[in-house]
């Protein structure tokens, strides 16, 4: 794609020249043609996003009316930074209110995610090397899931942990087991595990990519030089890999720290709250309405860095679709 | 012990040249084009986990009784037998299936054609201004969704409540907001693949700007389109974070939050019924898109997409000063 990029832009389509095409073709636009097919969803974006974004400043910073109700201030000249020195207490200050439920959901999407991308790269691995002519079958199989609703995945889930359900009635059948174990009693195992099946499926599309581009000729050629399987794999294949790495950790990691379904229908324990479950709380209860705000907005500042990657990630993920 | 120098230093070589049983198993250990056998039944076993738990929800809309983990015996029950509970009969789940239906489709009816010319203007806009703009557009994209739909949630609650209150028009606003990049980036990864040829073609043979658009462009990002219309409609139709905040009471639940809310009391099977309906639409609606998007780009053989296509029609002899060889263009023998 970049180099599709490069050669039209040395063809000399500068920025702000009203031709657009060379000189003997005599194709030309108005000045105006091209940003006028961007107008409609840069408006639709300004409106909704960009305010909805500004919305959550004028909450955070905002007022509340006698019901607790937050009530959104527009002009920052009248903000209110109040809460948030209270607020970013509670998630900085050692005995802070919010700190465990960072830090928890900090270490709960780290495990996932780990444990994703050992699963996820060693099935890419297997499709893009040694899946031979029923590539296309173990694609499609793989991609499947992301397809069906993430909320009716976790609802599976429910039906196999509960307390007389799959899960357990195959448990029993171990030697050491006596009692069924109540999965969905606010256990950090099962809302680990839902994170981990919820989100795997969208790590292994961008590494599979970037893997099926790794040209297999350069394996052998390593090979043929010397290298055992391990050190090709070590020295070959998994650095031309990384990009497609990065970007499934990023894509995974994303929405994992704003997740709050997962953990409310796996086990809707305070015990296993994350950092989604604050901001959701500040949607469904009064009072909370600055909180959340202020929350949404950490996430924002601590997922700036990976947002930009993810940015940069979708040309990799838009590829393999 | 083999002491001829030329293999001494491969000693690999020398054990899996070995006669014998020991030699054939060593040269099928090493044998790179092998069938990987214990692989690939990882592989499966990974599939079976990731698809398994699923396919036991969808068996359970077809439980005799109302448990969701004992089996009663097949019976259509909670899809049409039962007058009140069934997702026929039922109208909380029946409103909730239309209600996704509507969503998704009206999403895709706003969010497509926005990205799509967005995706063509922004691809021959170059400047500062359109940087930004194409910044912000990838951005509403990668923020996490919930914070998105918090601040939608705030807006249509407490700026536009007595204008556009919560309900179907704000679930349809918020969707389109979120899945409009789609269509950019699919759109603009194609655009990217046909290069400005055929468009000055066009308009050398004396085509309006529009017209070289309209007739010469726009069937070329068909397949594109199609795909990012499959995509939009399948994840709005499992959208939950956005709808959910955005819906205005019971009336305006899609099945997702159907299934979320049922989740967290004693749901009947007739909401795996619902899961169920949807998870076919979604799929059927993907599977519909990739197959009209290989047959619109000429045939099987994966034309129609980026990346390293590119570089090997530019790289072609036969393509004479850049042209994408003749099969890229679907509808080539029409007049243009």
């Amino acid at each position: 794609m970049d180099e599709a990029g490069g050669v039209r832009r040395k063809r000399g389509f500068g920025r702000g020249r009203a031709f657009a095409g060379d000189a003997q073709s005599g194709a030309w636009y108005p000045r105006w043609f091209w940003p006028s097919f961007t107008s409609p969803a840069i408006a639709w974006q300004s409106i909704f996003f960009v305010g909805s974004m500004y919305m959550i400043l004028a909450v955070a910073f905002g007022a509340v009316d006698i019901f607790r109700n937050p009530v959104p201030v527009v002009q920052p000249w009248y903000w209110d930074f109040s809460r948030l020195t209270e607020t970013v207490g509670q998630i900085l200050s050692s005995d802070g209110l919010y700190r465990p439920i960072y830090v928890r959901t900090v270490v709960y999407v780290g495990i996932a995610s780990s444990a994703c991308l050992v699963i996820g790269y060693a099935v890419a691995y297997f499709v893009a090397f040694h899946a031979g002519r029923r590539r296309a079958l173990f694609v499609v199989l793989i991609v499947a899931p992301i397809w069906i609703s993430y909320v009716m995945r976790m609802y599976a889930w429910q039906g196999l942990l509960l307390e007389d359900g799959l899960m357990n009635r195959l448990l029993l059948f171990l030697p050491w087991m006596n009692h069924p174990v109540n999965w969905l009693d606010g256990r950090s195992v099962t809302v680990i595990l839902g994170l981990g099946y919820g989100y795997l499926p969208y790590l292994i599309l961008p590494v599979f990519a970037q893997l099926s581009r790794v040209e297999p000729m350069l394996l052998q050629a390593a090979g043929d030089l010397g290298a055992g399987r391990v050190q090709t794999f070590i020295r070959v294949t998994l650095p031309q890999s990384k990009q497609g790495v990065m970007a499934g950790l990023v894509i995974i990691t994303l929405p994992m720290m704003g997740d709050y379904f997962t953990n409310t229908m796996l086990s809707g324990s305070p015990r296993t709250m994350m950092v989604g479950n604050i901001i959701d709380d500040s949607v469904n209860l009064p009072g909370l309405g600055a909180t959340g705000a202020i929350v949404a907005l950490s996430l924002v500042l601590l997922l700036f860095v990976p947002m930009l990657l993810y940015m940069r990630a979708t040309r990799t993920a838009a590829s393999a679709l | 012990m083999n002491t001829d120098p030329s293999t001494a230093t491969l000693p690999r070589r020398s054990w899996t040249s070995a006669a014998g049983p020991v030699g054939r198993v060593l040269r099928y250990v090493n044998d790179p084009w092998r069938r990987r056998w214990g692989f690939e039944s990882i592989v499966w076993v990974y599939i079976a986990w990731s698809l398994f738990p699923v396919l036991i929800a969808v068996l359970f809309s077809f439980n005799a009784g109302r448990s969701r983990t004992a089996w009663q015996g097949f019976s259509l029950r909670w899809w049409f037998e039962d007058p009140v509970e069934s997702l026929l009969h039922n109208p909380d789940l029946r409103r909730a299936v239309i209600q996704s239906l509507k969503l998704s489709l009206s999403a895709v009816v706003i969010a497509v054609p926005l990205g799509t010319l967005f995706a063509i203007g922004i691809d021959r806009w170059r400047g500062r201004v359109a940087s930004t703009a194409q910044f912000g557009v990838l951005f509403a994209f990668v923020v996490p969704e919930i914070v998105l739909a918090l601040g939608l949630f705030h807006v249509f609650t407490r700026v536009t409540e007595n204008v556009v209150p919560r309900g179907t028009l704000a679930q349809i606003i918020g969707v389109v907001t979120w899945q409009i990049a789609y269509p950019v980036i699919i759109v603009r990864a194609r655009l990217l693949s046909i290069g400005r040829e055929y468009e000055e073609a066009a308009m050398d043979l004396g085509a309006s700007p529009v017209a070289a658009v309209r007739r010469v462009l726009l069937p070329l990002l068909v397949p594109a389109i199609l795909v990012s219309a499959g995509i939009v409609f399948a994840d709005s139709l499992d959208n939950f974070v956005t709808v959910r905040y955005l819906s205005a009471d019971a009336t305006s639940e899609p099945v997702s939050v159907k299934i979320y809310t049922a989740s967290r009391q004693a749901p009947s099977p007739a909401v795996n019924a619902a899961g169920t309906t949807l998870l076919t639409i979604s799929l059927s609606g993907v599977g519909l898109a990739f197959l009209a998007q290989r047959l619109s780009a000429g045939g099987w053989r994966g034309r129609g997409r980026g990346g390293r296509n590119v570089r090997r029609r530019r790289k072609s002899p036969l393509s004479k000063r850049g042209l994408p060889l003749p099969e890229a263009a679907p509808g080539e023998g029409e007049p243009i």
